[in-house]
Protein backbone atom coordinates (compact mmCIF):
# COMPACT_ATOMS: atom_id res chain seq x y z
CA UNK A 1 0.00 0.00 0.00
CA UNK A 2 1.59 3.21 -1.06
CA UNK A 3 1.06 6.34 0.88
CA UNK A 4 -0.18 9.05 -1.33
CA UNK A 5 -1.02 12.66 -0.55
CA UNK A 6 -3.12 14.38 -3.10
CA UNK A 7 -2.71 18.10 -2.59
CA UNK A 8 -5.28 20.78 -3.33
CA UNK A 9 -7.12 18.55 -5.74
CA UNK A 10 -10.81 18.67 -6.29
CA UNK A 11 -11.90 15.25 -5.21
CA UNK A 12 -15.37 13.99 -4.95
CA UNK A 13 -14.58 10.78 -3.10
CA UNK A 14 -11.70 8.60 -2.11
CA UNK A 15 -11.71 4.87 -1.65
CA UNK A 16 -9.16 2.64 0.01
CA UNK A 17 -8.72 -1.00 -0.83
CA UNK A 18 -5.58 -3.00 -1.57
CA UNK A 19 -4.95 -0.37 -4.21
CA UNK A 20 -5.54 3.32 -4.17
CA UNK A 21 -8.51 4.42 -6.18
CA UNK A 22 -9.75 7.94 -6.41
CA UNK A 23 -13.05 9.07 -7.80
CA UNK A 24 -13.02 12.48 -9.42
CA UNK A 25 -15.62 14.67 -11.03
CA UNK A 26 -15.26 14.46 -14.76
CA UNK A 27 -14.92 18.23 -15.25
CA UNK A 28 -11.68 18.29 -13.26
CA UNK A 29 -9.97 15.30 -14.75
CA UNK A 30 -7.42 17.29 -16.71
CA UNK A 31 -6.29 19.29 -13.73
CA UNK A 32 -6.06 16.21 -11.55
CA UNK A 33 -3.95 14.44 -14.13
CA UNK A 34 -1.64 17.39 -14.49
CA UNK A 35 -1.07 17.46 -10.76
CA UNK A 36 -0.55 13.73 -10.67
CA UNK A 37 2.16 14.00 -13.27
CA UNK A 38 3.91 17.20 -12.25
CA UNK A 39 3.90 16.98 -8.49
CA UNK A 40 7.39 15.83 -7.38
CA UNK A 41 6.09 13.49 -4.73
CA UNK A 42 3.48 11.84 -6.91
CA UNK A 43 5.42 11.85 -10.20
CA UNK A 44 3.06 9.64 -12.17
CA UNK A 45 4.75 9.75 -15.51
CA UNK A 46 3.40 6.48 -16.87
CA UNK A 47 -0.21 6.02 -17.90
CA UNK A 48 -0.90 2.29 -18.06
CA UNK A 49 -4.28 2.52 -19.66
CA UNK A 50 -7.44 4.50 -20.12
CA UNK A 51 -10.48 2.26 -20.04
CA UNK A 52 -14.22 2.71 -20.17
CA UNK A 53 -16.90 0.91 -18.21
CA UNK A 54 -20.57 0.75 -19.10
CA UNK A 55 -22.65 0.36 -15.96
CA UNK A 56 -25.84 0.17 -17.92
CA UNK A 57 -28.71 -0.04 -15.46
CA UNK A 58 -26.95 2.21 -12.94
CA UNK A 59 -26.53 5.91 -13.43
CA UNK A 60 -24.24 7.65 -14.15
CA UNK A 61 -23.83 5.24 -16.97
CA UNK A 62 -20.20 5.43 -18.01
CA UNK A 63 -17.02 5.38 -16.00
CA UNK A 64 -13.55 6.14 -17.28
CA UNK A 65 -10.63 4.59 -15.46
CA UNK A 66 -7.06 5.90 -15.63
CA UNK A 67 -4.40 3.58 -14.26
CA UNK A 68 -1.23 5.47 -13.37
CA UNK A 69 2.20 4.26 -12.42
CA UNK A 70 5.27 6.13 -11.29
CA UNK A 71 8.50 4.83 -12.67
CA UNK A 72 10.66 6.81 -10.28
CA UNK A 73 8.74 6.11 -7.10
CA UNK A 74 7.31 2.70 -8.03
CA UNK A 75 3.78 3.28 -6.87
CA UNK A 76 0.46 2.88 -8.64
CA UNK A 77 -2.73 4.80 -8.59
CA UNK A 78 -6.12 4.68 -10.21
CA UNK A 79 -8.39 7.56 -11.07
CA UNK A 80 -12.01 6.99 -11.97
CA UNK A 81 -14.59 9.43 -13.12
CA UNK A 82 -18.24 8.87 -13.85
CA UNK A 83 -20.03 10.20 -16.88
CA UNK A 84 -23.74 10.59 -17.32
CA UNK A 85 -25.33 9.83 -20.61
CA UNK A 86 -26.86 13.07 -21.83
CA UNK A 87 -30.37 13.10 -23.25
CA UNK A 88 -29.08 13.72 -26.72
CA UNK A 89 -25.60 13.49 -28.07
CA UNK A 90 -22.70 11.60 -26.59
CA UNK A 91 -21.03 12.00 -23.20
CA UNK A 92 -18.02 14.27 -23.28
CA UNK A 93 -14.87 14.41 -21.21
CA UNK A 94 -11.55 16.16 -21.53
CA UNK A 95 -8.73 14.32 -23.17
CA UNK A 96 -5.53 13.82 -21.20
CA UNK A 97 -3.31 13.60 -24.26
CA UNK A 98 -1.67 16.86 -23.27
CA UNK A 99 -0.47 15.21 -20.06
CA UNK A 100 0.45 11.73 -21.32
CA UNK A 101 0.74 11.32 -25.09
CA UNK A 102 0.10 7.59 -24.77
CA UNK A 103 -3.52 8.35 -23.98
CA UNK A 104 -4.04 9.06 -27.67
CA UNK A 105 -4.77 5.48 -28.77
CA UNK A 106 -6.37 4.44 -25.51
CA UNK A 107 -8.87 7.24 -25.81
CA UNK A 108 -9.52 6.52 -29.45
CA UNK A 109 -10.40 2.94 -28.60
CA UNK A 110 -12.58 3.93 -25.65
CA UNK A 111 -14.33 6.52 -27.80
CA UNK A 112 -15.18 4.16 -30.61
CA UNK A 113 -16.23 1.28 -28.37
CA UNK A 114 -18.44 3.21 -25.94
CA UNK A 115 -19.38 6.32 -27.82
CA UNK A 116 -17.66 8.83 -25.56
CA UNK A 117 -16.27 12.02 -27.04
CA UNK A 118 -12.91 13.25 -25.78
CA UNK A 119 -12.57 17.02 -26.08
CA UNK A 120 -9.40 18.37 -27.66
CA UNK A 121 -8.28 14.98 -28.84
CA UNK A 122 -5.66 15.48 -31.56
CA UNK A 123 -6.76 12.59 -33.77
CA UNK A 124 -10.34 11.49 -33.13
CA UNK A 125 -10.54 8.73 -35.72
CA UNK A 126 -11.66 5.17 -35.21
CA UNK A 127 -8.84 2.91 -34.15
CA UNK A 128 -9.94 -0.69 -34.49
CA UNK A 129 -13.45 -0.79 -35.89
CA UNK A 130 -14.27 -0.45 -39.58
CA UNK A 131 -15.11 3.05 -40.66
CA UNK A 132 -18.54 2.27 -42.01
CA UNK A 133 -19.96 1.11 -38.70
CA UNK A 134 -21.93 3.63 -36.69
CA UNK A 135 -22.50 1.60 -33.54
CA UNK A 136 -20.68 1.27 -30.23
CA UNK A 137 -20.02 -2.42 -29.62
CA UNK A 138 -18.89 -2.50 -25.99
CA UNK A 139 -22.04 -0.95 -24.62
CA UNK A 140 -24.11 -3.34 -22.60
CA UNK A 141 -27.15 -3.03 -24.86
CA UNK A 142 -25.26 -4.15 -27.96
CA UNK A 143 -25.69 -7.80 -28.98
CA UNK A 144 -22.54 -9.86 -29.10
CA UNK A 145 -23.10 -11.22 -32.57
CA UNK A 146 -23.69 -7.83 -34.07
CA UNK A 147 -26.30 -7.59 -36.75
CA UNK A 148 -26.41 -7.51 -40.51
CA UNK A 149 -27.69 -3.97 -40.56
CA UNK A 150 -25.50 -2.43 -37.92
CA UNK A 151 -22.25 -4.34 -38.35
CA UNK A 152 -22.25 -5.43 -41.96
CA UNK A 153 -19.32 -7.20 -43.52
CA UNK A 154 -18.90 -4.73 -46.31
CA UNK A 155 -19.84 -1.10 -46.68
CA UNK A 156 -23.07 -0.79 -48.57
CA UNK B 1 0.45 -48.45 -76.05
CA UNK B 2 0.89 -48.65 -79.71
CA UNK B 3 2.36 -45.41 -80.79
CA UNK B 4 4.66 -45.05 -77.82
CA UNK B 5 6.36 -48.34 -78.51
CA UNK B 6 6.74 -47.32 -82.07
CA UNK B 7 8.50 -44.12 -81.06
CA UNK B 8 10.70 -45.98 -78.55
CA UNK B 9 8.99 -44.52 -75.51
CA UNK B 10 10.26 -41.04 -76.20
CA UNK B 11 6.85 -39.52 -76.59
CA UNK B 12 4.17 -39.60 -73.95
CA UNK B 13 0.70 -39.61 -75.36
CA UNK B 14 -2.06 -38.46 -73.16
CA UNK B 15 -5.32 -36.70 -72.99
CA UNK B 16 -4.72 -32.95 -73.27
CA UNK B 17 -7.14 -32.13 -70.52
CA UNK B 18 -5.50 -34.59 -68.17
CA UNK B 19 -2.16 -33.11 -69.06
CA UNK B 20 -3.22 -29.57 -68.41
CA UNK B 21 -4.78 -30.54 -65.09
CA UNK B 22 -1.69 -32.43 -64.11
CA UNK B 23 0.49 -29.45 -64.91
CA UNK B 24 -1.74 -27.15 -62.92
CA UNK B 25 -1.81 -29.29 -59.84
CA UNK B 26 1.87 -30.09 -59.87
CA UNK B 27 3.06 -26.52 -59.79
CA UNK B 28 0.41 -24.67 -57.92
CA UNK B 29 1.98 -21.64 -56.33
CA UNK B 30 0.39 -20.70 -53.05
CA UNK B 31 -0.29 -17.21 -51.88
CA UNK B 32 0.01 -17.82 -48.21
CA UNK B 33 -2.59 -15.48 -46.87
CA UNK B 34 -1.69 -16.01 -43.27
CA UNK B 35 -3.84 -13.98 -40.97
CA UNK B 36 -3.54 -15.57 -37.53
CA UNK B 37 -2.42 -18.72 -35.75
CA UNK B 38 -3.11 -21.00 -38.72
CA UNK B 39 -0.39 -19.13 -40.55
CA UNK B 40 2.14 -20.68 -38.20
CA UNK B 41 0.87 -24.13 -39.03
CA UNK B 42 1.10 -23.26 -42.70
CA UNK B 43 4.69 -22.19 -42.18
CA UNK B 44 5.31 -25.46 -40.36
CA UNK B 45 4.01 -27.25 -43.43
CA UNK B 46 6.44 -25.36 -45.62
CA UNK B 47 9.55 -26.28 -43.68
CA UNK B 48 11.46 -29.44 -44.15
CA UNK B 49 9.62 -31.74 -41.79
CA UNK B 50 6.29 -31.68 -43.60
CA UNK B 51 7.80 -30.46 -46.78
CA UNK B 52 5.41 -28.71 -49.10
CA UNK B 53 7.86 -28.29 -51.95
CA UNK B 54 7.44 -31.93 -52.90
CA UNK B 55 4.11 -30.79 -54.31
CA UNK B 56 5.72 -28.04 -56.29
CA UNK B 57 4.59 -25.42 -53.83
CA UNK B 58 7.78 -24.14 -52.30
CA UNK B 59 7.49 -20.79 -54.03
CA UNK B 60 4.96 -19.06 -51.85
CA UNK B 61 4.57 -15.88 -53.78
CA UNK B 62 3.85 -12.74 -51.81
CA UNK B 63 2.23 -11.13 -54.79
CA UNK B 64 -1.23 -12.34 -55.78
CA UNK B 65 -0.50 -11.77 -59.43
CA UNK B 66 1.99 -14.61 -59.39
CA UNK B 67 -0.02 -17.05 -57.32
CA UNK B 68 -2.63 -19.70 -58.10
CA UNK B 69 -3.77 -20.89 -54.72
CA UNK B 70 -4.90 -18.67 -51.88
CA UNK B 71 -4.67 -20.42 -48.53
CA UNK B 72 -6.76 -18.29 -46.20
CA UNK B 73 -5.37 -19.28 -42.84
CA UNK B 74 -6.63 -17.52 -39.78
CA UNK B 75 -9.40 -15.33 -38.53
CA UNK B 76 -10.78 -12.94 -41.11
CA UNK B 77 -12.15 -9.85 -39.43
CA UNK B 78 -14.80 -7.77 -41.12
CA UNK B 79 -12.39 -4.90 -41.47
CA UNK B 80 -10.08 -7.11 -43.52
CA UNK B 81 -12.67 -8.20 -46.08
CA UNK B 82 -12.14 -5.43 -48.66
CA UNK B 83 -8.44 -6.24 -48.71
CA UNK B 84 -9.10 -9.98 -49.02
CA UNK B 85 -11.48 -9.40 -51.92
CA UNK B 86 -9.07 -7.12 -53.69
CA UNK B 87 -6.24 -9.62 -53.39
CA UNK B 88 -8.46 -12.43 -54.62
CA UNK B 89 -9.49 -10.38 -57.63
CA UNK B 90 -5.88 -9.66 -58.46
CA UNK B 91 -5.09 -13.33 -58.85
CA UNK B 92 -5.16 -14.61 -62.40
CA UNK B 93 -7.35 -17.47 -63.52
CA UNK B 94 -7.19 -20.38 -62.79
CA UNK B 95 -7.25 -19.85 -59.07
CA UNK B 96 -8.33 -21.88 -56.10
CA UNK B 97 -9.01 -21.06 -52.47
CA UNK B 98 -8.40 -23.22 -49.42
CA UNK B 99 -10.09 -22.20 -46.19
CA UNK B 100 -7.71 -23.41 -43.51
CA UNK B 101 -8.75 -23.58 -39.92
CA UNK B 102 -12.01 -23.18 -38.11
CA UNK B 103 -12.04 -19.39 -38.29
CA UNK B 104 -11.77 -19.30 -42.06
CA UNK B 105 -14.32 -22.07 -42.51
CA UNK B 106 -17.10 -20.80 -40.29
CA UNK B 107 -15.80 -18.12 -37.98
CA UNK B 108 -14.40 -20.57 -35.44
CA UNK B 109 -14.97 -19.85 -31.80
CA UNK B 110 -15.50 -16.18 -32.56
CA UNK B 111 -19.21 -15.70 -33.02
CA UNK B 112 -19.23 -11.94 -32.55
CA UNK B 113 -19.63 -8.67 -34.32
CA UNK B 114 -16.11 -8.37 -35.59
CA UNK B 115 -15.36 -11.72 -37.23
CA UNK B 116 -16.69 -12.84 -40.60
CA UNK B 117 -18.51 -16.10 -40.02
CA UNK B 118 -16.65 -17.96 -42.71
CA UNK B 119 -14.84 -16.41 -45.64
CA UNK B 120 -17.05 -18.39 -47.98
CA UNK B 121 -19.40 -15.47 -47.58
CA UNK B 122 -17.05 -13.51 -49.81
CA UNK B 123 -14.81 -15.95 -51.67
CA UNK B 124 -15.56 -19.19 -53.48
CA UNK B 125 -13.81 -21.85 -51.42
CA UNK B 126 -12.70 -25.15 -52.92
CA UNK B 127 -11.45 -27.07 -49.90
CA UNK B 128 -12.28 -26.56 -46.25
CA UNK B 129 -9.78 -27.77 -43.67
CA UNK B 130 -11.23 -27.78 -40.16
CA UNK B 131 -9.09 -27.68 -37.08
CA UNK B 132 -7.88 -25.16 -34.60
CA UNK B 133 -5.24 -25.10 -35.91
CA UNK B 134 -5.19 -28.02 -38.32
CA UNK B 135 -2.05 -30.05 -38.09
CA UNK B 136 0.36 -29.86 -41.03
CA UNK B 137 -0.76 -33.32 -42.03
CA UNK B 138 -4.31 -32.02 -42.21
CA UNK B 139 -3.22 -29.19 -44.46
CA UNK B 140 -1.39 -31.66 -46.67
CA UNK B 141 -4.48 -33.82 -46.82
CA UNK B 142 -6.51 -30.80 -47.85
CA UNK B 143 -3.99 -29.97 -50.55
CA UNK B 144 -4.15 -33.52 -51.86
CA UNK B 145 -7.92 -33.27 -51.99
CA UNK B 146 -7.53 -30.07 -53.94
CA UNK B 147 -5.22 -31.88 -56.33
CA UNK B 148 -7.84 -34.56 -56.81
CA UNK B 149 -10.40 -31.87 -57.48
CA UNK B 150 -8.16 -30.17 -60.02
CA UNK B 151 -7.55 -33.45 -61.85
CA UNK B 152 -11.27 -33.89 -62.30
CA UNK B 153 -11.80 -30.40 -63.67
CA UNK B 154 -12.87 -29.79 -67.20
CA UNK B 155 -10.16 -27.33 -67.98
CA UNK B 156 -10.32 -27.60 -71.75
CA UNK B 157 -13.87 -27.32 -72.73
CA UNK B 158 -14.85 -28.09 -76.24
CA UNK B 159 -15.50 -24.72 -77.77
CA UNK B 160 -18.97 -24.44 -79.08
CA UNK B 161 -18.69 -22.20 -82.05
CA UNK B 162 -22.15 -21.08 -82.91
CA UNK B 163 -21.50 -18.24 -85.32
CA UNK B 164 -18.63 -19.38 -87.44
CA UNK B 165 -18.78 -18.50 -91.05
CA UNK B 166 -17.64 -21.05 -93.46
CA UNK B 167 -14.43 -20.05 -95.14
Amino acid sequence: MKELLPEETIISSELFREQMVMMVKSEHILKVCEIAKNDPELAFDFLSFVAGVDRYPSTPRFEIVYQLYSIKKNHRFRIKCRLEEPTEGLPRIDSVVAVWPTADWHERETAEMFGIVFNNHPDPRKLLLPDHWKVYPLRKDFPLEGSETETPDLPQ
Amino acid sequence: MGIENHLNNTVHVTNLEWFVNWARKSSMWPLGFGLACCALEMIATFVSRYDLSRFGMEVARPSPRHADLMIVSGTASKKMIPAVRRIYEQMAEPKWVIAMGACACTGGIYKNYAVVQGIDRHLPVDVYIPGCPPRPEALLDGILQLHAKVMKEQSIRRPRLTNVKAV
